[in-house]
Order: structure tokens, then C-alpha cells, then sequence
């Protein structure tokens, strides 16, 4: 065989490769940055960077509006809400969050913002349609996850330092009952059906799924990497298929991605991505994961059928909250 | 009435080729230990050193990898070039062998222009170490250590440049050694350095940080060339200039085996008779 031959091989087979990476339906990745106050925008066929994006400062939590047009952002040390216009890509106004909002959730219909104020110990809600503050609920010490019921019944709230989950009756608009988890819980989210809800705890390294009927742990599953000592786990934020297949939590300082079991609660794989991963986001049609790596800047991309890390996509210092557009 | 090559035509070629890698074959297929030690090394290597150094928090990213791999991931490449140096080591020791044993004679009084004899000679120690070198994947992919299903295909026509290269350089080897009993040495001096100092067990930038002589001992040494276009290769990518060093190392090691293996002129003819 001639060395042409073997070039010409060789390339011709790299060319098979590539459709790999192209089989999920085009869609825009947003990541907030949180040391370069910026958001870098990401396209999910290229998995290139396309965009950056100047911000309000120390940017964390995103999400997107109800009908994808608009995108909040918690810029934490401005202690704002930013809007911006996914369009134009401008900030187009401000929502007042309280002191320090690092996550917040959004009501199903869109209309209401729940944002975590960890500096007054207290849930800030807000109207998205008048820009006013709806009302406020007083929590635990350090209040940080946030998530609101499919129904949009409960809004909860874990407090890192309380160690508890709030639940929070929306319409009462008060703290009706309260769950006891692990040490320091961050996150939290509710399954889609609603009848679960699933909180890590960073101190504690556990995840605890209660049953939303009872308010009660239902099941605490810890997490164990080989080679990984155990105080590097520390489980972040979680992303559940709508399937109810599995549950992904990020481990933090343990670089890895647990994937659940949804229905055993069985601890099925860990995936290596980057450095201290933070939150998740699945794109709309659910065939990709995508995972913050604070410390090692990148944003990994991980193939949900396959569960296979495909990449690793290098964005600003700090990335924090991830949310895709379809 | 003289013969001379180009009026043997291609028939006698193939059938010059065929003898010479049945040859190797059929001592591969009967020297079962020597696979079992072609298989074990490497295994070794990913079972106990790669498992002992695991970096279980990952390794930064580094071509052809987009992303973040452990270490098992990252040395299987490295061990594949091992698997390809000592084979190419390997049958090279077995030309010293069938020097002293007078087969080499044989072989090298057939008509046939001596590039050719060689040529075929390393093509049989490349087919043999391809043979191992997918040996070893089957068990890494069973370990876990898996590369796309396609990159083990692309990975053929590297390995056999990368075969050829390293079978070229035993052989370069073997036409300066007088006997039997140096080459353990040439072994000692030749196989271990050139293993550590490549790319197999460490990426270059790791070896930056140790210092900029052994960054540049590694970055030129063909090994690390061969071993980065296998890594590539695996992955489905060609790295040109990776191809480039191995093909242009690939030239001078066998030029240097054909002129060293011209009884008239070589290495052969200096040492006189008493070389074989």
C-alpha cells in the first residue's frame, strides 16, 4: 500500500466521524460566566463558541422565559435580574431580585420568578409582566435551590445553612411545612410529573428524592467515584429526563456526572467531564447534556443515549448556569 | 549465464514475499510464548501502572481527545507503539539469529534485489504486530478502555507505517550487531529510552513543565511521532505532520538497513568474516 493510499484512507475514514457529532436538532447553548461577567453563546451543531456577551457582574443563575424570547440572568453582585433579549442579544431591563440572588425559578406559566436572596434569608417573588416585587417569604439561613411544582402548587426553597427544604404554599404565599436533608443543600428539582423532588447536598455528598405527597425523604443515595476521596463529592446541580429514565447530578470537585437510575435510584454510571462541575442543562429534544466545569472553564457535552462525554467546549473563566434555546 | 531480478518477473517476487511472511507466521503461530509476552507486557503496563496513576479527576485535554479522559484512556495508544517497538525489536533479533544460524546466507544470495528481501521481511514483522497490537485493544475495550467502533479501522494504515518504521530501526539495529548476546543490550539502550522519552506515557506539555531538554528529546524522537499517529489514527484523525516524521524515519531506517546489510560495503563487510 503506497503512503497516498494510506492518506487518502485515512482521511476518507476521519470523514465518517464527523456525523457523529451532528445528530441533534440545531439549538443554542447560553452559559453565564461568572468571573468574566459575560454569557457565551454556543452552537449545538458546531459546538463552537459564536458569540460573547457582556453582562451585569458575577452572573450565575439563568434561565430562560417561558416563550424562549428572553433570557433572566442573576448577576449576583449587581443585585439585579437582568432581561435580555435573545434577538438582539441587549439587556433590556431589570428586575428587582433583592440583595445577592444567585438561582431562582420560574413559575409554569412564565408569569412569576422565585429568586433565592442568600445574603437576607428570604424568597423574593416577582412579577416578570409588571417588573414589581409579588411578594416575599421568609426562609431559612442561606437560602439557595429554587424550583417551583409542574402544577405550580409548591415553590421550594433549600437553605444551605438550615439544612431544610421550605415548601412553600404559592397561593398562601407562605412556608407550610419543611423537610430535613444533608448538610449544605443546593439544588433542587422537582420530577416532571412533580411527584418527586430531588435535592443535593454539597457537604453531605447525598441526594435525596422526597415524596411531594408526604414532604418525606423518600430515598438518600450517596455517591462513590473509585480513585475520588469522598469529600471532593459534592453534588451540585441535577437535570431530569422527561422520560423519567435518569437523574444527572453534577459532583462538583469530583469532575464527574452521576447518572441515576430514575426508577431503581440506582447509581448507574459516572461520567468524567471537567474541572469542579456545576449545573446542567439537556437540550429540547433530550439526546445531549450539557455540564458547566467552573474551574477548568469548558462546558461538556455529553451524549444522554450513549452516556459518553463527546466534548469539551473551552467559553469563559468560571462558567456557572447553562440553559438552551431550541 | 547471469540471473538478474528484473528477468525473474512478479511471480518470483510474491512468491519470495509469501515464503518470507509465512515464514514469520507460521514462528508466530508455534512461538506461543512470544504472543503471551507480547500481550502481557502492555497489559501490565494499563492493568498495574496505568491503574496505580488511574488520575481518576482526569487528564486536561489534548489532541486528538476533546475532552477530559483517565489515564488508561490516554496510555493505550502508548502501548499500542509498545506492543509495535519490541515486535519490530523482536524480529530483528530474529535476523541476528538467522545470521549465525546461516539462513540469512540463504536469503540474501536469492536473485532478488535486497530492498525487496528486507521490505518483505519488515512487512512480516508488521503483520505480526498488527496481529498483537489488536489482541491488546480487544482486552483494553473489554477493561474499558474503548475508542470510537470506526477509529479501529482508520487505525490500520497507521499501524502500518508505524510497524514498518519501528521494524525498520531493529532492523537498522541488527545489521550493527555482531552476535546474539549484544542485544540484550542494544535492548537496554534502545528500547527503554526510546519508550520514555515519547509521548506514550506522558503528553508533551506534561513534560514541558519537567524541562524544556526532555520537552525536546521527546518531541523529536520517531517514537513519539509513530505513537501520536496511532493515538490520531484511533480516533479517526490523520495527523499529517505525525505521518510525515514517521514516513521520513521509515526512509532512513531502511535505507540505512539495505546499505548496512550490502555485504560488500556495509556493516557486514567491516566486520569481516567473523560475522557470521
Amino acid at each position: 500500500m503506497t503512503i497516498r493510499r494510506l492518506v487518502l484512507l485515512s482521511a476518507l475514514l476521519a470523514g465518517c466521524a464527523l456525523p457523529a457529532l451532528a445528530d441533534t436538532v440545531a439549538s443554542t447553548i447560553y452559559v453565564s460566566n461568572e468571573k468574566d461577567n459575560t454569557l457565551s453563546i454556543i452552537d449545538s451543531t458546531t459546538l463552537e463558541v459564536t458569540d460573547t456577551v457582556k453582562v451585569g457582574r458575577r452572573p450565575r443563575g439563568i434561565t430562560l422565559s417561558a416563550d424562549g424570547s428572553q433570557l433572566y440572568i442573576c448577576a449576583s453582585d449587581d443585585d439585579a435580574v437582568q432581561v435580555m433579549d435573545l434577538k438582539t442579544k441587549q439587556i433590556i431591563h431589570n428586575l428587582p431580585s433583592g440583595k445577592d440572588p444567585e438561582q431562582f425559578a420560574l413559575s409554569p406559566d412564565g408569569k412569576l420568578l422565585f429568586i433565592a436572596n442568600e445574603d437576607n434569608n428570604v424568597v423574593t417573588v416577582v412579577d416578570v409582566t409588571t417588573r414589581k416585587v409579588a411578594f416575599q417569604v421568609d426562609v431559612g439561613v442561606e437560602p439557595e435551590g429554587m424550583a417551583v411544582s409542574p402544577d405550580g402548587k409548591w415553590a421550594v426553597n433549600t437553605s444551605e445553612t438550615t439544612n431544610m427544604v421550605h415548601w412553600i404554599d404559592v397561593e398562601k404565599q407562605a412556608v407550610v411545612d419543611n423537610t430535613l436533608v444533608d448538610a449544605r443543600p443546593r439544588y433542587t428539582r422537582f420530577t416532571k410529573d412533580g411527584s418527586q423532588l430531588w435535592v443535593t447536598s454539597e457537604v453531605g455528598g447525598t441526594l435525596a428524592i422526597i415524596d411531594t405527597a408526604t414532604r418525606q425523604v423518600q430515598k438518600t443515595i450517596r455517591f462513590k467515584i473509585k480513585g475520588v476521596t469522598q469529600d471532593r463529592i459534592q453534588p451540585v446541580g441535577i437535570r431530569l429526563t422527561a422520560d423519567g429514565r435518569y437523574g444527572f447530578v453534577a459532583l462538583g470537585p469530583a469532575n464527574h456526572v452521576a447518572v441515576v437510575d430514575a426508577k431503581t435510584f440506582e447509581v448507574k454510571d459516572y461520567l468524567l467531564v471537567g474541572r469542579r462541575v456545576w449545573q446542567m442543562a439537556l437540550s429540547p429534544d433530550e439526546k445531549r447534556l450539557y455540564a458547566t466545569n467552573g474551574v477548568s472553564g469548558d462546558v461538556s457535552v455529553i451524549d444522554v443515549e450513549a452516556l459518553k462525554v463527546l466534548k469539551s467546549v473551552k467559553v469563559g473563566r468560571y462558567p456557572w448556569g447553562v440553559a438552551v434555546k431550541g | 549465464m547471469t540471473v538478474t531480478a528484473s528477468s525473474l518477473g512478479a511471480a518470483h517476487y510474491a512468491r519470495a514475499l509469501g515464503g518470507i511472511v509465512g515464514r514469520e507466521v507460521l514462528r508466530f503461530v508455534h512461538q506461543r510464548e512470544r504472543f503471551l509476552s507480547a500481550l502481557v507486557r502492555p497489559l501490565l503496563w494499563l492493568f498495574v501502572f496505568a491503574a496505580g496513576f488511574r488520575a481518576a479527576l482526569g487528564i486536561a485535554i489534548t489532541p486528538p481527545y476533546e475532552t477530559y479522559i483517565p489515564y488508561e484512556v490516554y496510555i493505550a495508544p502508548g502501548l499500542v507503539g509498545m506492543i509495535q517497538l519490541f515486535n519490530g525489536m523482536q524480529s530483528s533479533l530474529s535476523m541476528v539469529y538467522d545470521r549465525e544460524m546461516g539462513s540469512m546466507r540463504m536469503l540474501l544470495v536469492s536473485p532478488l534485489p535486497r530492498w525487496f528481501l528486507l521490505t518483505a521481511k519488515l512487512l512480516a514483522g508488521t503483520a505480526v504486530s498488527i496481529l498483537q497490537v489488536y489482541a491488546f485493544l480487544a482486552i483494553a475495550w473489554i477493561y474499558g478502555v474503548q475508542a470510537p467502533p470506526l477509529g479501529y479501522v482508520t487505525l490500520l494504515p497507521a499501524l502500518v507505517v508505524s510497524g514498518l518504521m519501528l521494524g525498520a530501526l531493529g532492523m537498522l539495529l541488527s545489521s550493527a550487531i555482531r552476535q546474539l548476546e549484544n542485544f540484550a543490550g542494544v535492548m537496554n539502550f534502545v528500547i527503554f529510552p526510546t519508550f520514555f522519552l515519547s509521548t506514550a506515557l506522558y503528553p508533551l506539555w506534561k513534560m514541558q513543565e519537567a524541562g524544556e531538554l526532555l520537552y525536546t528529546i521527546c518531541a523529536v524522537n520517531p517514537f513519539s511521532q509513530a505513537v501520536e499517529l496511532i493515538r490520531h489514527a484511533l480516533y479517526m484523525k490523520l495527523n499529517a505532520e505525525a505521518l510525515g516524521w514517521t514516513v521520513l524515519a521509515l526512509a532512513v531506517f531502511l535505507g540505512g538497513a539495505i546499505y548496512g546489510y550490502n555485504p560488500a560495503r556495509g556493516f557486514l563487510a567491516r566486520r569481516g568474516a567473523g560475522a557470521e
